[in-house]
């Protein structure tokens, strides 16, 4: 297990990521509403970036009472980072593939020493 | 997307620049461990965006009326746009970056920008030749005015050749037939067959023509004689009357590709066709392959029956369809690879499958898809990577690919 600098703490502001280079190929770090999270690089799809595309709430279908659909909205509480080859969106949370709930992609731990981040990989 | 970093060094997201290779570092880095350099790899179906050099195609509008009015029109676009569009949000909603990072690339300037980029993304994904098209163009079969039609075709088709084509030899086409207009159709492939990089004729699936038309059969005899190839590449129609119903872009597109050429397919196959042009080369594309499995079935199964309806046709429609040619993309990965592999002997792929990418549109594929399949052996591999799209277009089977090194 190494532990591989990814930055200043001040330097990753929210919404804010590093593609650092692990043993397994790239790690993508986040940080999101204030925590930290990596991933695997390399997409489950097709091996695109995964952790470099956008990053987007849950699109939700609002369904009434009456069972009729009432339009759509963004749900900020679950985030998604989506892979920009193809469109595959990851929940920021988990690494859970939404698209396919069985696959996640490879989740890293991330920690705080000082003021510097580093992933564990 | 910023690589210039030395490995080690973490690196920044940028969404304020882009460069094609880069882009796919991921699919070069594959292809390198997948050894491509070693085969031909051919693409049988990618694209440009025509309309970013709508200046240099509307002037080689042959009608100075007709050029005129799409001049005009492409200085603002929009509401005053002569050729119109389609809707259809196909980046879905950004999160395809690069279709709108693509405007940022830098190229030096010498080569036209649409050569550079290309060869960019077919080094990166080991692809030595790729079949080029347009991407707009692919609705321009349902505008409005028939003239309007062949007039931006033969435009389109003479820019491409002379700007494109013709500097590059990695790049080929198979040109636009104005197919709403049967007798330019056939003055499309006199003027244009013989042209370098032309290696057949392409007819966008989106209209209400029928196939089997008499009107049709000069052509087909002229190309049969060329020795060129007739092709059909999908697309949708949201306003079509059935696709009409559907009310999300996942629904039209995943119906709209099949439907257009299953129709023309059923109607090639019934009308006998095959049986009228024994030796004219057939390509289906962007119709992923489940159609083709779903509709030799199909047609199967009735004609036993109702062989009186096609009495031209000497055998069932299915070993008619298994003599065409088939692009693989969008390929279709059931969960269960058996169902794939059934695909593949349905179709003959062995013989009769061609990779395609599509790229750079949302759904492309890359080589993998038909490199990773646990079903195929190396040589079958190798031939729907590249050795059956040789035969079919004629090309050299020497690699010439420069695959980027990045790791
Ligand atoms: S490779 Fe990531 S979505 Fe396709």
């Amino acid at each position: 297990m190494t532990e591989i600098f990814v930055a200043k703490a001040a330097q990753l502001k929210d919404g804010d990521r590093r593609i650092v280079r692990g043993e397994r190929g790239e790690i993508g770090v986040f940080q999101q509403g204030g925590a930290y999270y990596a991933y695997s690089n390399i997409c489950l799809h097709s091996g695109g970036p995964a952790c470099e595309g956008l990053i987007m709430p849950l699109v939700v279908d609002v369904i009434a009472e009456d069972k009729t659909y009432q339009g759509q909205v963004f749900d900020e509480n679950e985030m998604h980072f989506v892979c920009p080859w193809h469109g595959w969106e990851y929940d920021m949370k988990t690494g859970v593939c939404i698209g396919d709930r069985k696959q996640r992609l490879r989740k890293y731990e991330v920690v705080q020493r000082g003021d510097d981040i580093f992933v564990i990989a | 997307m910023n690589t210039h970093v030395p490995p080690g060094e973490p690196r920044e997201v940028r969404f304020d620049e882009y460069h094609s290779s880069d882009a796919l570092r991921n699919a070069a880095i594959a292809a390198r461990k997948r050894n491509y350099q070693d085969f031909l790899i051919v693409d049988v179906d990618a694209h440009h965006y025509e309309s970013e050099s709508y200046g240099e195609v509307f002037s080689y509008i042959e009608s100075p009326v007709i050029r005129r009015q799409a001049l005009e029109s492409a200085k603002r676009g929009g509401r005053s746009s002569m050729l119109g569009g389609s809707v259809g949000y196909q980046d879905i909603g950004g999160r395809i970056t690069r279709h709108w990072l693509r405007g940022k690339e830098k190229v030096e300037s010498g080569k036209h920008r649409d050569i550079t980029t290309t060869l960019r993304w077919m080094d990166a994904m080991g692809v030595d030749y790729t079949c080029l098209f347009p991407t707009p163009m692919l609705f321009l079969g349902t505008h409005p005015q028939v003239e309007i039609e062949v007039a931006m075709s033969r435009a389109y088709n003479r820019w491409l050749c002379e700007r494109i084509l013709a500097h590059e030899p990695r790049i080929v086409s198979m040109l636009y037939l104005p197919f709403n207009d049967p007798d330019a159709t056939y003055q499309m492939v006199k003027d244009f067959g013989d042209k370098k990089g032309v290696v057949g004729f392409m007819v966008t699936a989106p209209r209400y023509k029928p196939v089997h038309d008499n009107a049709y059969m000069k052509t087909y005899r002229l190309l049969e004689e060329m020795g060129k190839p007739i092709s059909f590449h999908a697309a949708y129609n949201w306003s079509d009357q059935s696709l009409s119903l559907t009310n999300r872009f996942i629904a039209v597109h995943a119906l709209g590709f099949m439907w257009f050429n299953m129709v023309h397919m059923t109607n090639w196959v019934v009308n006998g066709l095959p049986e009228r042009f024994p030796k004219l080369k057939v390509m289906w594309i962007e119709s992923g392959l489940t159609w083709a499995y779903a509709l030799m079935q199909r047609l199967d199964h009735s004609y036993k029956m109702r062989t009186s309806d096609c009495p031209s046709l000497k055998r069932k429609p299915s070993e008619y369809m298994r003599e065409m040619f088939y692009s693989s993309q969008p390929m279709e990965m059931p969960d269960d690879p058996s169902i794939l592999e059934a695909t593949f002997k349905m179709i003959k792929a062995d013989t009769q499958l061609v990779w395609s990418s599509d790229y750079p549109h949302w759904d492309f594929d890359l080589p993998g898809v038909i490199h990773d399949l646990p079903f195929l052996n190396e040589q079958t591999k190798r031939a729907i990577l590249g050795g059956n799209a040789a035969r079919f277009f004629g090309l050299d089977t020497k690699p010439v690919k420069n695959i980027p090194i990045y790791e």
